[in-house]
């Protein structure tokens, strides 16, 4: 499995050679990986679908507990197989779609590594890969939402899916870990398996809500769907792969995959279902406004997503076996819708639905394969989607939570849905041929191909539901309720609930159809006013907020005066240390003077004296000279306390300092006095709570020894081993010798650059 | 005696840091010496003041025959004490250039970079 995962990876580094070596027919060369991934993983559909679980392990970061392990049982071989078996499509698709474009390469390998990123996150079984994997995959989103990014819509609508996806990221990590804090383990496995009981541990509310608002922002809940729309600003192939099939679906997989251990919670269940079900309306409702073939598409995914997401709440045996059925029947119809709405943008040059009519007769292919898949979009038999529905009503009418809320909600969307699915894939073709810029022709076979096999897989699913129902679903519905459900799809039940709603939402359907076209002005209208109160609206003060306070801080932090940035770093320094010295050790001030001996007093008054003149002498050469005696009494002090060495390089160094500043300083102008009389007292002020400080920590530090000093070995090895009487010397040129060596390199790049400033001068061109 | 260098030690940290917020650059390095002095003298300080036993060894002996003081400081102080000239002469000589270049000592003047 780790081949699997990675192999995507490593095509994605050959990806723009061999684009540049095979041109055109490059698609086809591509999808031949997904296909043998697609291959792969159905061999591995008797096993899991009998009940096994394959587990594999490679170490990563073993110290950490961080291991690339992976985990195939029905969840994840059902998310698999979608990934790679319309990933296959997508790379042939896309090849046609992108013919001849600059950057094909570039954009064949991201796709390739998000590919290999997203099957990471539904295969790991360790929950810090899956987090790497799940940011991959919303990095490579952002790449590819902004891949025309000479675009300015491009740009900014990738930033905006990047921030919100990156945000929730960032909660999921905080969640994903409060869950190996609880669950005891980082391995899904272990967690799931374990009787460690998640729900009654103190991060339960925490770890749910950090991991939930990972999830509602990768799969666009409300109220961070806004993203998910704009991202249409991506190429066709990757809103039909990343933005309805995939992506979008990792934080509905996660939910799923945690819903055995949490589901049972409270806050799971009220959040999933009430957001799910707003989402869901919300998202048809959008649907069935927008007129750009796109937006609709997006919207009624944002719908789906809702819905997959109301269904994890709900939690019954029937709402697994919905959400099982609903994912595979809206990956399918919802892949192929887009592909088609890639190929009518393609040959009529706009995505305004509006536009669009009458185009049967130049699209034969894809009218049959956007019929079918329309077909499954609005529900009807024998497709897929007629049974993925009747099973959402079966499920919904169950709801133990809001039963009656939830079922108007899930009617009155899948209403909406059917409209919709009139839009895209009746209103086109159909009726009186439409104004478009360009005049419509048929798609080659690389772009009808995708689009016909998937509507067609719905088909075949919807007569033989044997092969999803048995192969596919059982066990992901097994990993999903975290026990096996006995269950039978069929698209006869006999005159029950479900096909009444189902009856029923299909005449209301038919009849917001044919209000389509009327309704366009007054529902714009409506959207507009709502916009403006929108969770969008709120994102973008947020950015103008950001902007605003990073831009004030620049303002002030770095005001580019050197005393400003001081001030501020002294002052933190001395809050910060001031407060945990105050805080943690008290105040402390002594002073012992018995054992001072009078000649040791008067250095230290007369160093004291000589920094005081020197702060208050307008004199220059008085300042300089100043120094020197200063200096002069801290050589006297190293003499007197043991540390001749000291005493004879200070005196060394301070001879050569005064020499130097005599030499230059008079080449500078006075000792001006520029500051203003607050400013005076402001930078006092500074200067007394800094030395103060200084002074409290050192009659504090006098009495602590957090360990013993490492000296005796120096001293005692100091004539044995090195064969010096002055251990201080030994120590410098023997034991710490490389210390040494560095500092004679900082002495002599520092005698660089004075002679460099000194000696050579720039030519300085006086052409202005 | 250490806790009379507390004292003078504090002030010369706050004589330095009042000098290095002046506006004038020339003070900025007189700032800068302090500080060097004053870092240099809390090291050695707070390891410990001790009068008259110098960390030696004597002519025919192994090991110090008596207690001496801590050499580790002594030899960190050392290499400090050069460092700090280094500092300082690269530091009055990059001042001096300034001057010449932009024509003033005024540090707030220096706030650009293109001046």
């Amino acid at each position: 499995m780790l081949t699997a995962v990675l192999s995507g990876f490593a095509l994605a580094i050959l990806a723009p050679w061999l684009t540049g070596l095979f041109k055109d027919r490059i698609g086809w060369l591509l999808a031949l990986l997904p296909l043998g991934l697609t291959a792969y993983f159905i061999s591995h559909v008797p096993a899991v679908s009998n009940g096994q679980v394959v587990l594999q392990s490679w170490d990563w970061l073993p110290g950490l507990g961080i291991n690339l392990s992976f985990m195939l049982d029905g969840l994840s071989l059902l998310f698999a197989l979608l990934i790679s078996f319309i990933g296959t499509f997508i790379l042939i698709y896309a090849g046609s779609y992108l013919r001849g474009h600059r950057y094909l390469g570039r954009f064949y390998a991201i796709i390739l590594c998000f590919m290999a990123s997203m099957l990471g996150v539904v295969l790991s079984d360790n929950l810090i890969s899956l987090f790497v994997f799940w940011e991959l995959t919303s990095i490579t989103s952002y790449l590819l939402i902004g891949f025309d990014h000479e675009k300015n819509n491009a740009r900014k609508y990738a930033l905006q899916g990047l921030l919100v996806t990156f945000a929730g990221g960032l909660a999921l990590m905080a969640g994903l870990i409060m869950l190996a804090m609880a669950g005891g383990g980082y391995q899904f496995s272990e967690i799931l398996a374990s009787d460690n009981d998640l729900l009654t541990s103190s991060f339960t509310v925490g770890m749910i809500l950090c991991i939930l608002l990972g999830a509602f922002t990768k799969s666009a809940q409300f109220p961070f769907h806004f993203w998910l729309p704009n991202a249409m600003a991506a190429p066709t192939p990757v809103s039909a792969y990343l933005h309805s099939a995939t992506m979008v679906k990792a934080g509905v997989y996660l939910m799923a995959r945690l819903n055995p251990a949490l589901g049972e919670h409270p806050l799971w269940t009220t959040l999933l279902c009430s957001v799910g079900a707003f989402t869901m309306v919300l998202g048809a409702y959008r649907a069935y406004s927008a007129t750009g073939i796109k937006k609709v598409l997006a919207y009624s995914t944002v719908m789906a997503l809702g819905t997959l997401t109301m269904l994890i709440g709900i939690g019954t045996d029937h709402a697994m076996v919905a959400f099982a059925s609903f994912l595979l029947a809206h990956s399918l119809y919802k892949g192929a819708l887009f592909m088609v709405a890639g190929i009518l943008d393609h040959s009529t040059g706009t995505k305004d639905l509006t536009l669009m009519g009458g185009l049967r007769r130049a699209m034969p292919l894809t009218v049959i394969a956007a019929s079918v898949a329309g077909l499954s979009l609005a529900g009807l038999p024998p497709l897929f989607g007629f049974v993925a529905k009747e099973a959402l009503f079966e499920a919904v009418l169950g709801a133990p939570w809001q039963g009656a809320a939830l079922l108007v909600a899930a009617v009155g969307s899948s209403a909406l849905l059917i409209a919709v699915a009139g839009s895209v894939a009746v209103k086109p073709f159909w009726g009186a041929p439409g104004d478009t810029p360009r005049v419509p022709h048929e798609a080659p076979l690389g772009m009808w191909l995708g689009p016909m096999v998937l509507a067609f897989t719905s088909l075949l699913f919807g007569l033989a539901l044997y092969v999803p129902d048995t192969l596919l679903m059982g066990a992901a519905v097994t990993s999903v309720h975290g026990a096996p459900v006995d269950f039978h799809l069929s698209l006869w039940h006999g005159v029950n609930w479900p096909l009444i709603l189902s009856f029923g939402s299909l005449i209301v359907g038919a009849i917001l159809y044919a209000l389509w076209r009327s309704s366009r002005a007054p529902l714009a209208r409506v959207n507009e006013r709502l916009s403006r109160f929108g969770p969008e609206a709120g994102y973008f003060c947020l950015m103008k907020g950001l902007v605003w306070v990073s831009e004030w801080q620049t303002r002030v932090l770095q005001n580019g005066l050197v005393r400003s940035y001081m001030i501020v770093l002294i002052m933190t320094t001395v809050l910060l240390t001031g407060y945990t010295l105050l805080s943690q050790h008290g105040l402390y001030i002594t002073l012992e003077i018995s054992d001072i001996t009078f000649y040791e007093a008067g250095i230290a008054l007369l160093m004291v004296a000589s920094v005081g003149f020197v702060i208050l002498t307008r004199s220059r050469l008085g300042a300089v000279a100043t120094l020197g005696v200063l200096g002069f009494s801290v050589a006297l002090i190293f003499i007197l306390f043991s540390a001749p060495d000291l005493g004879i390089t200070q005196i060394l160094v301070e001879t050569l300092t005064v020499i130097l500043l005599v030499l230059v300083l008079f080449k500078l102008p006075g000792y001006s006095h520029y500051s203003k009389g607050y400013q005076v007292w402001r930078d006092s002020t500074v200067a007394v709570l800094f030395g103060l400080l200084v002074t409290l920590l050192m009659l504090s530090a006098f009495d602590v020894r957090y360990f013993e000093s490492i000296s005796s070995y120096f001293i005692q090895a100091s004539y044995p081993e090195a064969h010096g009487r002055n251990i201080v010397n030994v120590i410098l040129v023997d034991f710490r010798a490389m210390d040494t060596l560095g500092e004679i390199f900082v002495l002599s790049i520092a005698a660089l650059g004075v002679f460099s400033m000194l000696k050579l001068r720039a030519e300085v061109p006086h052409d202005a | 005696m250490e806790t009379l260098m507390a004292y003078v030690i504090g002030t010369m940290f706050g004589s330095a840091v009042y000098m290095l917020l002046r506006r004038s650059i020339v003070k900025l390095v007189i700032g800068l010496m302090i500080l060097s002095n004053a870092a240099n003298l809390l090291i050695f300080t707070v390891a410990g003041l001790v009068r008259g036993a110098p960390p030696l060894i004597t002519e025919g002996l192994l090991e110090p025959a008596t207690a001496i003081t801590d050499p580790l400081p002594q030899a960190l102080v050392l290499t400090a004490i050069v460092i700090s000239f280094g500092v300082l002469s690269f530091s009055v000589v990059l001042i001096h250039r300034a001057y010449e270049v932009v024509g003033t000592d005024d540090l707030d003047k220096m706030k650009d970079t293109d001046t």
